[in-house]
């Protein structure tokens, strides 16, 4: 491997990197062997911590948490993706007062904690489930954002392409839908998905409202079978997230590599800086 | 009670979720650029370890950052005050994207500035230091103030672990007076918004500003 | 080629899911009441309940002993056990109950929309709720307490408050604002939940929790010899049961079932199934409160 930062090692630049990875390498062993070691010394790994994982109830009773977290994920990302395909078209209008109106929602919403915004629909309206002031929460705030990535991905497409949509008599509107957007949505379908990467992190945060992901899940298991299980819940749920998450990032990776050649604009594979 | 009786109780929220988010800024902004310089030095285990940082925390939610620190950390024996948790938690958690965008930015780059520094004979933490980050960071900078937004945003996470940062404060005022409740919200979603949407202005006219210079 | 068979991957582990998600439910559990057949009154709540064969009670979901949500899907608890009581009188089975969560925001509201037809949550009467919905009972007198280390020296709530002490417990909740208000020398630490409270007295992060001396009981249960309570308790909490204001005629339905199990040994059985494996058997049984 090489790299423009540092010459390509001589024989005594490689002995030192040599010498440096063995130290560095033994120093994270010895700090990884630590934790280890204390974890261990507080009975962390004592079968009496773990041993509730030995009954599929558990793992249903997980299964069933992850399962809604997908569920408020999904439903909130595709409604997500419609609305904030609305709103980039009004941030892109011709008229100067709908352009207003969709900056001041994106300004607003992207502007807000999401647990503030999930928290908001219970107070606004008593009557709304568990579900859907996650899911509008998750909305409101990944509709801004997501917004904000359609309407960069259409500045980056050439001119040609909406004047050639003009010209052989779509409306303004018809050449948005029918030529900008499809292709905006694949020159930032790498955004997108770690997007919707933050967006499933977030469902954590429905917590505020008693929904029952994954997260609560693990709670309501310490609360059930003593706060003893509190450590192997934890190391059990965090396991569950970082797999999910990481089958999506490395979707979002894959597509971000992928050649793509079918839009006239440049694919630009930055995440969104959004977290 | 109205929301302008809350006042004080909402601006020391507000006071609490600035010190959170200045403090995790700061502290975020240094772990991540040492990351970003680990993972594109020469010596292996430390690009690993830069590596499996990032991927390990991006792929975690916050709350489970949070969770680690306030009730799984005091089995090493790091028991701390719950906001120095909150302090640690959310520096953890930013600076895994304070490193991503430190390492595109010295991705921007172009390979030349690094060559002739190496040229004339410059280490890699010379070429890193004098060179090759003073550049990065320039064209990272609106990257940086949107973390900064998004961290803004993440201290509200704090509420769920025993700091009463602004949301936290809110969130029981509104239970308390649940006639005032939609207003007690509104005015924490202001106090957000002053910080928030200035910053986002920012960000993009330091952006443009940056793609002129280039 | 390649993303086919990614494509493939997620469809096994959505369908693993489905499936581990279809094992769960169960069917709602046992009551100590047989089911029962009566006549109601055309036109009353009861009527109505038994005529729909189902009811939906809200109730808490985290708090051991009273109403605690199992691996299974279904809440376990008194209250549970009171919820399954009061249905077997309208003929309904436990199995055809629906358990909706309510936490202590929430419960006036969800009896005004009707989101749920009674609440039984470890909800205490008092005026102030009086003035949104009425109540049935109290079916059981609670009082607030502190819990500590077995190892503290903390006698009660007072000597913690001249110890400068701190207390951890529930965001925004009654416990939280009886402290704040009554013993402004103690320092609260508000937590998420109470669950998460137990961590931080072990590791002496605070020096102890307070909430209803009974959901204190099911953490002293749970964790032998960690933790006791000490002191008296320091408030009243009559736990009664919501209903729908000006719903005279269930609310005396419900009073009458109260007393009935208070006789013929139901309301016991449902205490020795539930809280009664930790806590001893009230010595008399709270007057229920016809106003």
């Amino acid at each position: 491997m090489t790299s423009a930062l540092y010459d390509t090692p001589g024989p005594r630049a490689r002995r030192r990197i040599l010498l440096g990875s063995i130290v560095g390498g033994a120093l994270i062993a010895a700090a990884l062997a630590w934790v280890l070691l204390t974890f261990s010394r507080q009975g962390l790994f004592d079968a009496n911590r773990w041993d509730i994982f030995s009954d599929t109830v558990v793992w249903e009773f997980l299964g069933r948490g992850l399962l809604n977290t997908l569920r408020a994920a999904a439903v909130a990302a595709v409604l997500a993706c419609l609305v904030a395909a609305v709103v980039a078209a009004l941030r892109l209008s011709s008229s100067r007062i709908v352009r207003a109106i969709g900056r001041v929602y994106v300004e607003i919403f992207r502007g807000l904690p999401v647990l503030l915004l999930i928290f908001f629909p219970t107070v606004l309206w008593t009557s709304v489930t568990p579900f859907m002031a996650a899911v509008i929460g998750l909305t409101v705030y990944n509709s801004a954002i997501i917004a904000e990535i359609l309407r960069s991905g259409i500045n980056t497409l050439p001119r040609g392409q909406r004047e050639a949509g003009l010209a052989i008599g779509l409306t303004p509107l018809a050449t948005l839908r029918l030529v900008e957007l499809p292709q905006a949505v694949r020159i930032m379908m790498p955004s997108l998905v770690s997007q919707v990467v933050v967006l499933l992190k977030d469902t954590s945060l429905a917590f505020i409202v008693t929904y029952p992901e994954l997260l609560r899940t693990m709670n309501n298991l310490r609360d059930y079978y003593g706060s003893r299980y509190i450590f192997s819940v934890f190391f059990v749920g965090a396991a569950m997230y970082i797999a999910v998450n990481a089958i999506l990032s490395i979707t979002a990776n894959r597509l971000a590599k992928r050649d793509n050649t079918k839009t006239a604009g440049r694919v630009t594979s930055a995440g969104t800086a959004d977290n | 009670m109205a929301v302008w009786d809350a006042r004080e109780q909402l601006l020391t929220g507000f006071g609490i979720t600035l010190r959170l988010t200045l403090v995790a800024a700061v502290a975020a902004l240094v772990l991540g650029t040492v990351l970003g310089a680990m993972r594109v030095s020469p010596i292996p285990p430390l690009r690993w370890l830069g590596t499996a940082y990032v991927e390990l925390v991006r792929n975690t939610p916050l709350t489970l950052v949070f969770f680690f620190m306030v009730f799984v950390a005091p089995r090493l024996d790091i028991i701390l005050e719950f906001r120095t948790s909150a302090y640690i938690a959310l520096s953890v958690y930013t600076a895994a994207f304070v490193c991503e965008a430190v390492r595109s930015g010295i991705n921007s780059v172009s390979t030349g500035q690094a060559e002739a520094a190496r040229a004339v004979g410059m280490t890699f933490g010379q070429n890193l230091r004098l060179v090759v980050l003073p550049q990065a960071m320039r064209s990272v900078i609106p990257t940086l103030v949107n973390i900064f937004v998004a961290l803004t945003k993440n201290s509200s996470v704090a509420a769920g672990f025993f700091v009463g940062e602004l949301f936290g404060l809110g969130r029981t005022l509104a239970i308390r007076n649940p006639a005032e409740g939609v207003a007690m919200l509104c005015g924490v979603a202001v106090l957000y918004l002053i910080i928030t949407i200035p910053s986002g202005v920012l960000a993009e006219r330091l952006e443009r500003k940056v793609a002129i210079a280039r | 080629m390649r993303r086919s068979k990614l494509m493939s991957v997620v469809a096994g582990v959505g369908l693993a899911l489905t499936l581990a998600a279809c094992g769960g439910d169960g069917d709602g559990g046992d009551s100590v009441a047989e089911v029962e057949e009566t006549e109601f009154d055309a036109g009353t709540t009861m009527a109505r309940l038994q005529e729909e064969g189902s009811i939906t009670i809200g109730t808490k979901f985290d708090q051991p002993l009273f109403g605690l949500k199992a691996p299974s899907g279904d809440p376990e608890g008194f209250d549970v056990e009171m919820g399954k009581l009061i249905a077997a009188k309208l003929g309904i089975a436990p199995g055809d109950i629906e358990w909706v969560e309510t936490v202590s925001e929430n419960r006036e509201t969800y009896i005004e929309d009707g989101r749920v037809d009674l609440v039984i949550a470890t909800y205490t009467i008092n005026d102030e709720r009086k003035q949104l919905v009425d109540f049935a009972g109290p079916y059981f007198n609670a009082g607030q307490m502190i819990m500590v280390l077995e190892g503290s020296d903390v006698e009660s709530v007072e000597d913690l408050e001249a110890r400068g002490g701190s207390v951890c417990t529930a965001r925004g909740s009654t416990p939280q604002q009886n402290i704040e208000e009554n013993y402004p020398g103690i320092t609260v630490e508000a937590a998420a939940a109470y669950g998460d409270c137990l961590e931080p007295l072990r590791n002496n992060q605070v020096d102890a929790v307070t909430t209803d001396n009974v959901i204190l009981s099911g953490y002293v249960d749970q964790n032998d010899g960690e933790f006791k309570l000490v002191g008296d308790p320091f408030t009243e909490e009559p736990y009664g049961i919501g209903l729908k204001k000006g719903d005279d005629e269930f609310r005396n339905f419900i009073n009458d079932v109260i007393e009935e199990s208070y006789e013929n040994g139901e309301w016991e059985a449902a205490w020795e199934k539930t809280a009664g494996t930790v806590l001893d058997l009230p010595e008399e049984f709270p007057t229920v409160d016809r106003y």
